[in-house]
Order: C-alpha cells, then structure tokens, then sequence
C-alpha cells in the first residue's frame, strides 16, 4: 500500500516500448543561441533515450541553472529544472524514494562545479545511479560571460578585465578523488562518439559522469577548437577502447602512448616502435584513469570515450535494500504497533 | 525506625554536574520512574553546546530540571525544591535556581583546591555565606560510591562514573520512588560489572539516605489524577518523529527523511532512522541545502518530503523552500528553534525564527506555518503538517524548539480511530482529454494542484523554478500571468484558514486575553490559571497555525482591552498581529535561552490587567 506511484511501479518490462526521438521533444520552442553546441546534445540524447527501450515516464531529468539546466523543458519526459549547484541533490532523493525511474542529471561547469561542486563531489562518492551529464564550456554563458571553474588562467571576461587569477579544475580528476565508478568524456558535435558515451553511461549502475566539450558561439567561441576541429583531431584526441593499445595520429604519421616509469609519453608508431609498446587501455585501472585524466593537450592528446569504468555498490541499491531488510525482519508494523508499542503505562 | 513521610502536591528537582557527570541520564530516569508512579511531570534539559567542556568549569556545567506533581502541570518549576550538585561549579551555576531553604544535596569530595580553581571560586561556597538560607547536606558521594562499588572490578575512573546512581539513589529515598524501573534499565543498558556497580551505588545511594542523620523526612508527592488511558513519556523531538511515521501510515505514502545534523533537531533523524520498517526513509544529506532539496526530489517522485533542521540550517534552505513554493509540491520543513542569531545558542531554546519562517525567501513567497506546543502536541502537529501539505499541494513549516524538544512529559496516546487517514492529490490520467496534461489546473476550491509523480505513465511534464503558466506548467514571462500566479499562490495559503478548527480561548470572553504561539503554552496555561483564581478577568488563546491564523482570530482579539503576547523572542508574533489586524498588543518578550517561569507571565498579566476590566 506505501508504494510513491503504484502505476511507475508496475514495469512494462514485458511490453515492447518502441520510440523515435520525435517522442522526446517537447513542444517547447528552444531558446538557446543559434549555433550552441547544446542543440547537438540535446538531440543526441533524445535520439539515445528513444532507442534505450524504457518507458518514457520513467526518465527524470533533472537540471539546476544556467544555459544547459534549460535542457529538461525541451524533452517530452519528466523534468524538474532546480536551483542552482543542487541538481544531484534532487536527483538522489528522486531516485532513494522511486527506484525504476531513469534519472539524469544535467549540468554545466559553473552550476556543476563551482556553486555545485559539493554535491558533485557526494553524488559521486554516493554512487547514486544516474547519469550525469556535464556540459563544459569553460565560461558563464547565461549571465553573459564571466569565467568558470574550468576557464583557463588569464581569462579575460567582464569580470577580470586583466584576466583571471585562479586554476582552473580539472572536473574528471576530482571525480576520480571522489570515487566517481564511471567517468567518459566527449564532445558535443561528435554525435557518434556522444552517443555510444551516454549509452556507455545509461548501461552502467552508478552515478555516470560524462563531461562533454559544449562549444558557447556568442561567449567562448572556440574553447575547444585546438584540439576537436576535424582538421585537427587525428593528432590531438585519443579515443579510448577498452583492451586496445592506446594510439592515434593520421594514417601518414601514427602515434600512441607509452608509459616511461610512471610518466606517459606519446611515441611515433613505425620503425622503432608498434602499437604492441603502447599502454592498454584498461578502464578497470585506477592508475591508468589518473594519467588519462591529467593528459591535455598540447603536450598530449585529450582521450575521449569511458576512462574509468568500475562495479560498485549503488546508494540507492543499499538504500532500499535496507529499507526492504527491516521490513522483513520486523513485518509492516501497524500504526497500533507505532504508538503503543514500547514502554507504557495504563491510568484507570 | 522509618522516618516521617511528609505529603506535598509538587516537587521539582534540579540534577547539576560535570557534561560528562551524566546528569542528563540521572534525570531521565528521575522522570520515567515518577511518570510510572503516576504524577504529571514537565522536564527541562539544559546542557552546553560543547560535548565535554574542559572538566569542572561553569562553562561545562549540565543541568536537569523536572517537576513533578499530583496536580495536572505545564512547566518544569519556576524555582527547585532540591538540587543536586555534583561539583563547585554546577553548584555555584545553578544556586540561584533553588527555592528559599530548599535542600541542596552537595558531593563534598569535589571540593579540594583544585576543584574550587577550576570553578574559578577562591573560596569555597561551603564555607562562606553562599548556601546561607538553603538546607545544605554534605555528601561524600565519590568516596561513598566508592565504598559501595569496592570489589566489583572496576577501574577507578569507572568508579568514580557510577556516583550519579549513588545520588539518583538518594533522591529515590526523599520522594519514595521504586527503584524498580532504573534497576531494569540499567540491566538492559550495561553487562557486569557495570551493570552490578550501578545497581550498588543506586542501592547504597537509597540506603545512604534512608540511614544518615542527614535526612529529616522524606516526602511522598501521590499519584496526579490523570484522564484515564495509555501513557508514555515523551519528548518533543521523539513524538515529532513519531507523528511523521504515523503520517505517513495515515497518508499511505512512502516518507523520505532527508536532513543534515544540527542541533537540538539530529534527535529527529536519530529516531526517524529507527522506522524504516514503517516505509519511512532517512537520508544523512552533505548539507542543510542538500537536504532540503533532496525531500524535494522525494516529493517531486511521490513520497512524503520531509526535511528537519533549526534556525542556521533554516537560513540556508532558504531558496529551496521557494522552489518548493513555486512548484507548489509537498514538503515539510521542520524547525527546531534555538538561540540566535547565527550560530547563537545551539543548546538553549528560543522562538526567534518565526519572521524568518514568515518572510525569509526572495520574491512573493507565503508559507504554511503551524507550531507545536508541547512536547507531546508535536505527534499532532506533526500529522497536521503532512495533512496540509499533501491535501493543499504547499510546503509547510513545523516549528517547535529546543525546550519542547528535549522537554519531556507524560503522554495520554490517541484512540487509533482518532486519526484520520490523510488526503492527497494524486493523479494517474491525464486532466485534460484533448491535448496535455495541466499540471498547473488547480482545484476550484482548495486551488490545490494535481500531484504527478515522475514515473506516472502518460503525464510527462516539466516543472521548474521559474514562473509557470497557470494550467500548463509551461515557462511564462507573461506580465499578468506573473501576478495572476503571485496572488493564485497567496489565495491558496490564505483559503486553508477556510478548513482550519477555530481557534479556542481558555477563559472569559473580556478583559486580558493572553495570547502565545508554540512552547510558552505551559507557562502561560499555568499563569492564566493562577490570575484566573485570583478574580481577574484573564484568558488564555494559543496559536498552533500562524499563517494562515485561524478565521476566528480578529474576533476573538477585538473582544478583550487588553492583549499580551509572551514570546521566546524580542516581540515576533506581536508585530504580525499588529500587522494584520491593527490591534494594539502588548509584547512580553524574553530571551534569555530559557523558557518563562510561570511568575515572569504572572507579573506581566497583573501589570497589564485591571481588576475591575
């Protein structure tokens, strides 16, 4: 009789859910710039969402504020568009109270990282499952451009005239501090690769976080041109696949990675060296995620795909399996059993 | 060779020592034992924010007051019969307390030089004119528990931590109380040898009492007339807990717990995290902020959200509850209150937060308000505030404080079939057959709402922080919709007044009318009563809904001359009167960390109150 929603509770499992991404768009008109690399994402994750095989009333998206927390008023699902920093915490209580439902988290590096970087940290260490999408643009782009927790040193915005003054952070670094079981990364026109990333994410239990390179047109233009630009990726991304040597490069010139003491080093593939010297990637690896992670470019390429990939005990999983343990042990005790048990006395 | 029983209506009793002396033990089991020999008690637990401040200073003096009492009582006792000093410091912080030639029961192994220096005391109070006008008796108490526990194998420090048995024992013998139930306890608490040394020092403390020439009577306060019926004794945090599982039975909804730990509120999710077999659930949140939020994710997802916290916490959850607000889902937000501002005084009480839960969020954002006023009244406000907010789809604010709280008394359990099973909005088919669900279409008469919980198949929709259209939820920037919603929002909050109990008033229907919100009740209950056998005309009315008050309210003010309105603040409920209904009320403020004593209300009404008015 306690169940939240007897209806969400019933699974259509056994029922053939077939969608197209036209039944994840809303009919809310977009309003981001033309030209923001939230559009991409946005479709990305439809086209993902409708090919998942799970009930559309299932999916929870859940944002905070800034440009990419408008995302939940575009799809045709349930969508709560919350505070700012505070999306995981909304997402946890959703999904400790309502189990089946599909939850994800959408968030930018100002909303995610700096007002939110507490919860970012706690969701993460929670392992709540959910994934959690992180847009990065390396700027604030709904209050008209001032720097962010990811902007370079020396930014020069509205607020920092002479350039900003703080380190940047590096978000996937401090998700594996934080114990994060799965951690990708992509970029937001790389429809393919964005794709099999929140696949990737939606198939693994826990908090899933997937960073993605978001491009803002009208405030940082370009932030990840260096190294995304098609003319220029073969030389500056690594895609990672799981038990494959990590190379890259043109068909003209490859290269990989190789591990000298505990230092990465990229190596020109060819006479002296073949892709048998180069490091596995293995997304089991805490070792390898941390010198994934701390590798930017220029003085390497950026890898994109899973990082870090672990099994691990979901918040959720334990949190109602002690619920259903007590319920066990101790029956549904009645409301008779709740006010009269325990120590009482009668007055006559 | 017994010694004379003397009979008396009232006692109250005074435990003072060291935090870690465990007074507050000593008092607790004072209290349950007297609740079982069937006398009404009130409680008031006064201990410092530090866990163990530094060992026989005043700053780390821990106190406990209860009085009990064959009448039916309100309060703790305004002044001690007998107090129960463990060392100079508690000796010297809670003499003032003590009733002119009251007993004061002293542990005169603690009073060497150094002791008298770590109460910052030059002299000893036994020797200069301190404890002139009291009935003094001098215990040896470490060395007589010593003697007692000898032999039982216990170190000395472990020794030495059995002493508070030895004066609870003494205690036991001056009011006859059955040492039955704290023998028990102990038994169910502590394995050998501690369980057989505290069962010593209690008996050798009885014995001790019973034997020396200290004692000229012992005192017998009988059996207080209670309406009949099953009791328990319980404090506010508990009943507070307790009320909330019972709501959520009575609701049939799943009741998601999440809080931060504060004080005096942790006791809350101590005692929630014990129900989980009741469907309630408990979330230690990374902070008040996370809190708050994730009961909103619960409710959003179609549990009962609940969040518990106390004034600081409150200032951060600040723009959570607008959302909540703006969302208009259920949540509760408890507010144990304490001494503020800022960090303030986070083990004493106050009733300082209430234009906070008034006022304190950004924009046009009304909020239910209700208060308890006992610790028991907590189980009632407790279901009252989920009743609310799951029939009116509007988050509510509970407050109750640090004396209600930790304050216990004892507790006539509700008939089951007293309490009424809760309503709520939820939908399961869209409200709207030619097009998509309105998620904003409100009930005609309530203005409430429908609840669609995230997974509720064919009502996907969005909801967020900013302003809505009404009916279709969607995103508006609509001047005359922004404030056809402010108002809509305002209206909702007012019309619950619609469906409240009318207020009732203790008393005549002219003259004084006093007139309290939340945990001053006892004092007030108690003082109207004394003026009331006086002759003067003097009534007594208390508010457990705050916003929206009661409909009766401006009719029942405007009867009386005067008004007086005691608060645990500088004057709070005093300015929403005047606010809203133009009436001159008269503030009694305190705010001192401690609840009224019956005589401050006292002379209050009689300075405000004519005879012949």
């Amino acid at each position: 009789m306690q169940d939240v929603n007897e209806n969400a509770v019933e699974s259509a499992e056994d029922e053939e859910v077939s969608y197209s991404k036209k039944d994840f768009m809303s009919d809310q008109t977009i309003r981001w710039c033309p030209g923001c690399g939230d559009y991409s994402i946005l479709s990305q994750t439809q086209t993902v969402m409708s090919k998942l095989g799970v009930p559309r009333e299932k999916f929870a998206v859940i944002s905070g504020i800034g440009c990419s927390s408008r995302f939940p008023y575009y799809m045709d699902t349930f969508g709560f568009h919350t505070i700012h920093g505070r999306a995981p915490a909304f997402a946890s209580g959703a999904k400790c109270v309502n189990p089946d439902l599909d939850v994800w988290v959408i968030t930018g590096d100002g909303d995610g990282l700096s007002i939110g970087g507490n919860h970012f940290a706690h969701v993460l260490r929670r392992n709540v499952d959910m994934v959690y999408m992180l847009f990065n643009n390396r700027i604030y782009g709904l209050t008209k451009g001032q720097y962010s927790p990811t902007s370079e040193v020396g930014k020069v915005t509205k607020s920092t005239p002479l350039g900003s003054l703080d380190h940047p952070f590096n978000p996937l670094k401090f998700a594996l501090g934080a114990g994060a079981s799965f951690v990708a990364r992509s970029v937001d026109v790389y429809a393919k690769d964005l794709r099999a990333a929140l696949q990737a994410a939606h198939a693994h239990k826990g908090t899933s976080l997937v960073e993605i390179y978001q491009n803002c047109n009208i405030f940082n233009d370009l932030a990840f041109d260096d190294v995304v630009n098609r003319k220029v990726r073969d030389e500056r991304v690594l895609f990672l696949t799981h038990g494959e040597p990590m190379t890259f490069g043109s068909a003209d010139a490859p290269k990989g990675i190789r591990l000298n003491g505990t230092r990465p080093e990229v190596i020109e593939l060819g006479d002296t060296y073949s892709a048998s010297d180069c490091l596995v990637h293995d997304e089991t690896d805490p070792v390898l995620a941390q010198i994934l992670v701390e590798m930017d470019y220029p003085d390497f390429p950026v890898p994109l795909g899973v990082i870090r990939r672990i099994e691990r005990t979901t918040y959720d999983g334990v949190f109602t399996a002690q619920v259903d343990h007590a319920i066990e042990k101790q029956g549904e005790p009645t409301l008779e059993a709740l006010i009269y048990g325990g120590h009482t006395w009668k007055v006559e | 060779m017994s010694k004379p029983v003397e009979q008396a209506t009232s006692a109250t009793i005074l435990f003072a020592g060291d935090s870690g002396d465990g007074m507050q033990l000593t008092g607790n089991q004072f209290t349950n034992t007297s609740a079982l020999a069937g006398n009404d008690l009130a409680t008031l637990p006064d201990y410092p924010a530090e866990i163990r401040a530094p060992a026989g200073t005043r700053a780390g003096v821990s106190g406990f007051q209860l009085q009990f009492s064959s009448e039916d009582i309100f309060t703790p006792g305004d002044e001690a019969d007998v107090l129960v000093a463990m060392n100079p410091a508690a000796l010297v912080a809670s003499i003032h307390r003590l009733k002119d030639q009251g007993v004061v029961i002293v542990n005169t192994d603690k009073f060497d030089e150094r002791d008298l220096a770590k109460a910052d005391l030059e002299a000893s109070p036994l020797e200069d004119n301190t404890l002139d006008g009291f009935r003094v008796i001098e215990v040896q108490l470490s060395s007589l528990t010593k003697g007692a526990v000898d032999g039982l194998g216990l170190g000395a420090k472990e020794v030495d931590r059995c002493k508070n048995f030895f004066a609870l024992g003494m205690t036991y013998w001056m009011f006859g109380r059955d040492p039955a139930f704290t023998e028990n306890w102990i038994k169910g608490k502590f394995k050998d040898p501690y369980q057989a040394a505290n069962i010593a020092a209690l008996q050798a403390g009885i014995n001790y009492a019973d034997t020396v020439e200290l004692f000229e009577s012992s005192y017998e306060v009988p059996a207080a007339k209670l309406e009949p019926g099953t009791y328990r004794n319980i404090n506010g945090n508990a009943a507070l807990a307790m009320g909330m599982a019972a709501a959520s039975k009575l609701a049939e909804t799943k009741l998601f717990y999440g809080s931060y730990p504060i004080t005096p509120a942790s006791d809350v999710l101590h005692a929630l995290a014990k129900y989980k077999s009741y469907g309630v659930t408990t979330f230690q949140a990374e902070d008040e902020i996370a809190a708050v939020c994730s009961a909103i994710g619960a409710s959003w997802a179609g549990a009962i959200g609940v969040t518990g916290t106390s004034g600081p916490g409150l200032a951060l959850k600040g723009e959570a509850l607008g959302l909540a607000m703006i969302t208009e889902l259920p949540l509760i937000v408890i507010n144990v209150q304490r001494g503020g501002p800022s960090t303030g005084l986070p083990t004493k009480t106050e009733q300082s937060d209430l234009l906070m839960s008034q006022f304190g969020r950004n924009g046009e954002s009304p909020m239910v308000i209700l208060a308890a006023c006992t610790p028991s009244d907590c189980f009632t406000t407790a279901i009252e505030a989920v009743r609310i907010s799951l029939e009116y789809m509007v988050p509510v604010l509970l407050l109750t404080d640090g004396y209600i709280a930790n304050g216990s008394e004892p507790w006539r359990l509700p008939e089951l079939d007293s309490l009424l099973p809760i309503n709520n909005q939820k939908i399961t088919e869209n409200n709207n057959p030619d097009g998509n669900f309105l998620p904003y279409q409100r009930d005609p008469e309530t203005l409430a709402r429908p609840w669609a919980p995230a997974g509720t198949p064919g009502l996907e929709h969005r909801i967020g922080g900013l302003e809505k259209q009404e009916g279709t939820g969607n995103v508006s920037y609509d001047p005359a919709n922004h404030e056809y919603m402010c108002k809509m929002r305002a209206e909702k909050v007012a019309r619950i007044a619609n469906n409240l109990p009318p207020l009732e008033v203790f008393g005549p229907d002219h003259g004084t009318l006093v007139l309290g919100w939340g945990s001053t009740f006892g004092s007030i209950r108690q003082a109207v009563r004394v003026v009331q056998s006086e002759g003067l005309p003097v009534a007594h009315a208390h508010l457990r809904h705050l916003n929206p008050f009661p409909s009766n309210l401006e009719e029942i003010l405007k009867r009386y001359d005067k008004v007086i309105i005691p608060e645990i603040n500088l004057g709070q409920l005093v300015k929403l009167i005047r606010m809203e209904y133009l009436v001159d009320a008269v503030s009694v403020p305190k705010i001192q960390g401690l609840p009224f004593k019956v005589q401050e209300i006292v002379d209050a009404i009689r300075q405000h109150t004519t005879a012949q008015a």
